[in-house]
């Protein structure tokens, strides 16, 4: 880490990051009724490999652009696959794209979860929302390194049980001792018979040893704050606490300004950070 | 110094046309600070005659406005309404073309070499931060270099300040020790009218070689320290010192709601800063959608937009976007960029429709710095 605290990265010195490369979406599926996961093939065969954590900027033809976070298994570069929900014009386009579409494609950006941290050590993984999206790529790196890692912990607090994302593959891990699955829900309906409240409810009785803890957090900005807080709260050591930022991106290359959030450039310096290096940032008012 | 002054020479006054004919005749368009509407604007100059000579500013929060002058200098105003920013990083450009398809088609740089007279040395110190923000990250921009590359800038080291100047306490003025292919510095005393040119690069020396003129003498090199020094001192604003460490802790400070019931967000500060850098693009489409042009464009952190993220804006206040400002520019700049964001040049203070004066507003904070126990907690 450097003097504020940023996660180190080495510099790529590309030349001319504006310029989007044509993708092709190969498969379209929805998630849930706002939520599609597209998976995208470069149009010259030329693989993006990437790491979990990092974001590419997704350009629909005449709409614009969007920074998307990297939904797919790192493993696997022969397709790129983001999570995307229609909350604006531009991830609304790209939720309405079918399979066959063009959509143009920058990155991989910015940095990406320290995964060698948890090592020899248990893992949480703690998402919200749609927050889940950017964490998939760390459960697919952790379950082909389970014997590598103490154990896997995943808690997610979503809206409500029809807005659990990627339903089947979440509630299809075959848990155990090992590896473990807490799930809350803001709302309940009449069939649900799990958890309901916020995600930091869940921490306490989920965690095994916390000073023997890496803990990989990825939701609303206040959620993470207080997943933060918790996870500290509990004894999880802050500098093993990484969180996955969101701010306004045009550029995803440190050029708009657009993403900052204090001292940071989140497209540049993130999107993930040790949580000392925000723990403060995320309390002050509209930063 | 000894080096600089072997390169450095005396000309007579009439030899500023001299040298716009000799940048001219290798190929650049000159441009410099000229008279429109009462202000300086930055433009082509055919002639000397197109430099706003014997003016001067009279700069105060809210006004700036060109008045007669005491003297016959050609230099004696300090800066034209807009810096050379707009020549590297232009207000808006187009960066592609598209179909559907997804075939971009780049749109290459159109770039003229263009020498600019009478860059100042905040504005040169603004380049130079410009640079680092585009070149610094994992992704160089190579519109800006190419930009960069065309661009000769002469500078003026200044001798009389404007009321709005405080390059002084930001270390970039009055003075370029760096930064500029030429540096003139203006000697108009006991009947004599002079330039001292010195060269700062290999292309400057070879344009000054062409030059008219005799080696400078100490004394000129002397008389023209002396004016860089009295027009230091002759500055009447100043910035904090501990700036950066202030804003840091002010996160909080009331008096960020002050600012904001006279702050119009206009954006006019960001528009005429020669350091701010943020910007947007946008898509435009052919009527029938088949194809569409993406454009890049200067943006502001004064607008409501900025920092949009789906379900609002994250500053929704005008109090907020003040802080971001001037935060951004004078404190977390230093941990993005390495240096201030600000090089004292008081652009924003001149051309605030309201007259909000940074210098003043951290002056104001520091009044009011209550030091410790600001982070983290919870104003609303």
């Amino acid at each position: 880490m450097n003097a504020i605290g940023q996660l180190d990265r080495s510099p790529l010195q590309i030349d001319s990051g504006m310029l989007p490369r044509p993708f092709v979406v190969r498969s379209r599926r929805e998630e849930m009724s706002d939520c599609v996961t597209l998976e995208l093939a470069a149009l010259d065969g030329e693989p993006l490999a990437f790491e979990a954590g990092q974001f590419t900027m997704l350009y629909v033809h005449g709409v614009g652009e969007v920074a998307i976070s990297i939904s797919g298994d790192p493993a696997v570069s022969d397709s790129l696959i983001h999570t995307i929900r229609a909350v604006g014009a531009v991830s609304q386009a790209l939720c309405g794209l079918s399979e066959g579409d063009r959509v143009g494609v920058r990155g991989p950006l910015g940095n990406s979860w320290p995964l060698e941290r948890a090592v020899g050590k248990h893992l949480m993984i703690v998402a919200g929302g749609l927050g889940l999206a950017p964490v998939r790529p760390i459960i697919y790196w952790a379950l082909a390194n389970r014997d590598r890692l103490k154990s896997i912990d995943i808690v997610y607090g979503t809206r409500a049980p029809d807005q659990i994302l990627f339903a089947p593959q979440l509630l299809g891990l075959s848990t155990t001792d090992g590896l473990r699955v807490g799930m809350t829900v803001d709302l309940a309906d009449q069939d649900w018979r799990g958890q309901v409240g916020v995600v930091t409810d869940l921490i306490p009785s989920m965690l095994r040893e916390p000073a023997e803890t890496v803990a990989m957090v990825c939701g609303p900005e206040i959620m993470m704050r207080f997943t933060g807080q918790a996870l500290a709260a509990a004894g999880v050591p802050a500098e093993e606490i990484f969180l996955s930022m969101e701010r306004n991106m045009k550029c995803g290359i440190g050029w708009c300004g657009h993403c900052q959030l204090g001292p940071h450039l989140i497209c540049r310096d993130g999107p993930v950070f040790p949580y000392p290096a925000v723990r403060d940032l995320m309390s002050v008012w509209e930063l | 110094m000894d080096q600089a002054a072997a390169k450095s020479i005396s000309m007579g006054a009439n030899g500023l046309e001299a040298l716009i004919s000799v940048l001219e005749a290798d190929g650049y368009d000159v441009w410099g600070a000229r008279e429109r509407d009462g202000a300086l604007v930055l433009g082509p100059i055919a002639s000397i005659d197109d430099l706003p000579r014997g003016r001067i500013e009279q700069a105060e929060g809210g006004s700036v406005r060109l008045v007669e002058g005491p003297r016959d200098a050609f230099f004696d105003h300090t800066l034209p309404m807009q810096s050379a920013k707009r020549l590297v990083y232009p207000a808006e450009e187009r960066l592609f073309v598209t179909g559907e398809d997804l075939l971009i088609e780049e749109t290459p740089v159109e770039t003229r070499p263009i020498a600019v007279i009478g860059v100042r040395p905040c504005d040169l110190a603004a380049m130079e931060t410009l640079t680092t923000v585009f070149e610094s990250g994992p992704f160089r921009d190579t519109r800006f270099r190419q930009r960069r590359e065309a661009l000769l800038l002469i500078a003026v080291n200044c001798m009389r300040p404007a009321s709005t100047c405080f390059c002084a306490s930001m270390n970039t003025g009055p003075r370029a020790e760096a930064g500029f292919d030429l540096a003139l510095d203006e000697l108009l005393e006991d009947g004599r009218h002079l330039f001292v040119v010195s060269a700062g690069s290999a292309r400057g020396q070879e344009i000054l070689d062409r030059l008219d003129g005799e080696a400078a003498s100490k004394e000129d090199l002397q008389a023209a320290r002396d004016g860089s020094r009295a027009c230091a001192e002759a500055q009447t604003r100043r910035m904090a010192e501990g700036a950066e460490q202030l804003l840091k802790r002010s996160y909080d400070h009331p008096h960020w709601a002050e600012v904001a019931e006279r702050c119009l967000s206009c954006t006019n500060c960001t528009m005429v800063c020669p350091t701010c850098f943020c910007g947007t693009v946008e898509d435009r489409s052919s009527l029938d959608g088949s194809e569409a042009e993406r454009w890049r464009r200067w943006d502001s952190c004064f607008t409501l937009d900025f920092s949009y993220l789906h379900g609002g804006s994250v500053r929704k206040e005008t109090a907020s976007r003040y802080r971001q400002w001037i935060t951004h520019k004078l404190a977390h700049w230093h941990d993005q960029f390495g240096s201030s964001g600000c090089v004292g040049c008081g652009r924003c203070i001149g051309w605030c429709p309201v007259g909000i004066d940074l210098t003043a507003e951290v002056a104001a904070l520091a009044a009011n710095d209550s030091s410790s126990g600001q982070q983290g907690e919870e104003r609303r």
